[in-house]
């Protein structure tokens, strides 16, 4: 996450400063929306995420001691905003959907081994390559695809993870392991199919 | 790998998210360089991880502003109208 120029005071924020809210709200609400975007894939429940999490944090500045950054701590309102969404609009969820023990014991073994990493760069600009990357990370179990959306595309390290998130550094790391591995084989499977594509027409 | 069922392939599996990120251990490291160089499977597997990351992590460089209007409501939502900024 991007911190803005001059440092937002946490002092301030607690005393009920609005003006300083309002920076913070500027500081971070790019980066917030995207997190919800990428997690739920629907603008108007992103938005939902983001306004309810600044809500949030409006109402629970006064108690934030910053034992994490002011950033992971937005980053943790806004995770369990968008888990919650995710599980509201999924009534029918069991027991065992969301226990850790289905945390996900399939086989994570790779199956796909076509080695499409030196396509040419063009073709993972494409907006049709960057619709295949997001129904990727939308097919993620939830607890895995909060996890790889902080780690790999916010840039958090894995301690700021599982602070946000209220986990160990080791389910943090099985949870991105398997997510990364999981995003491998479905992008293998689409750019694999570009590369013999590729290979077909260059033959002729 | 998973078709070789070759026991080293299985056990670099567990390790390749610290391999790829190099918080491996520098012994171990050594260990799965070696691997690699040897098993074309899991030179795949390596080579498309890293690239797989790498595509992600780009694709989140550019756009940090949410959409004027998204950002207009959440402001207005908030009481906030007074600070906007243009």
């Amino acid at each position: 996450m991007v911190e803005s120029k001059t440092e937002i005071s946490v002092e301030a924020l607690r005393s009920g400063n609005r003006e300083e809210f309002a920076r913070m709200v500027d500081a971070y609400s790019g980066p917030i929306y995207r997190l919800a975007l990428k997690m739920l894939g629907i603008p108007a429940d992103a938005e939902d995420v983001l306004q309810n999490t600044f809500l949030k944090a409006f109402q629970h500045v006064k108690d934030f001691e910053g034992r994490s950054s002011l950033s992971t701590w937005l980053y943790r309102i806004a995770s369990n905003e968008a888990l919650m969404l995710i599980r509201k609009k999924r009534p029918e969820v069991t027991l065992s959907d969301i226990s850790p023990e289905n945390d996900d014991n399939s086989d994570y073994s790779p199956a796909q081994f076509i080695d499409w990493h030196p396509l040419p760069e063009a073709e993972f600009l494409s907006s049709e390559s960057q619709s295949i990357m997001d129904s990727a990370v939308q097919h993620l179990p939830e607890n895995q695809r909060i996890v790889f959306i902080l780690r790999d595309i916010e840039g958090l390290s894995i301690q700021e993870t599982g602070e946000a998130l209220n986990l160990s550094e080791a389910a943090v790391k099985t949870r991105l392991l398997r997510a990364r591995l999981r995003l491998r084989e479905e992008l293998s499977v689409y750019y694999g199919e570009r590369l013999k594509k590729g290979e077909k027409n260059e033959r002729g | 790998m998973s078709e070789v069922k070759d026991p080293k392939c299985h056990a670099l599996l567990g390790s390749l998210s610290d391999y790829v990120d190099g918080t491996l251990s520098e012994e171990l490291c050594v260990e799965i360089d070696r691997h690699v160089a040897e098993c074309q499977d899991c030179h795949i597997v390596v080579d498309t991880l890293r690239k797989t990351i790498s595509l992600y992590h780009d694709s989140a460089s550019g756009n940090l502003e949410c959409p004027e209007a998204v950002r207009e409501r959440l402001f207005k939502t908030l009481n906030l109208n007074d600070y906007i900024r243009h």
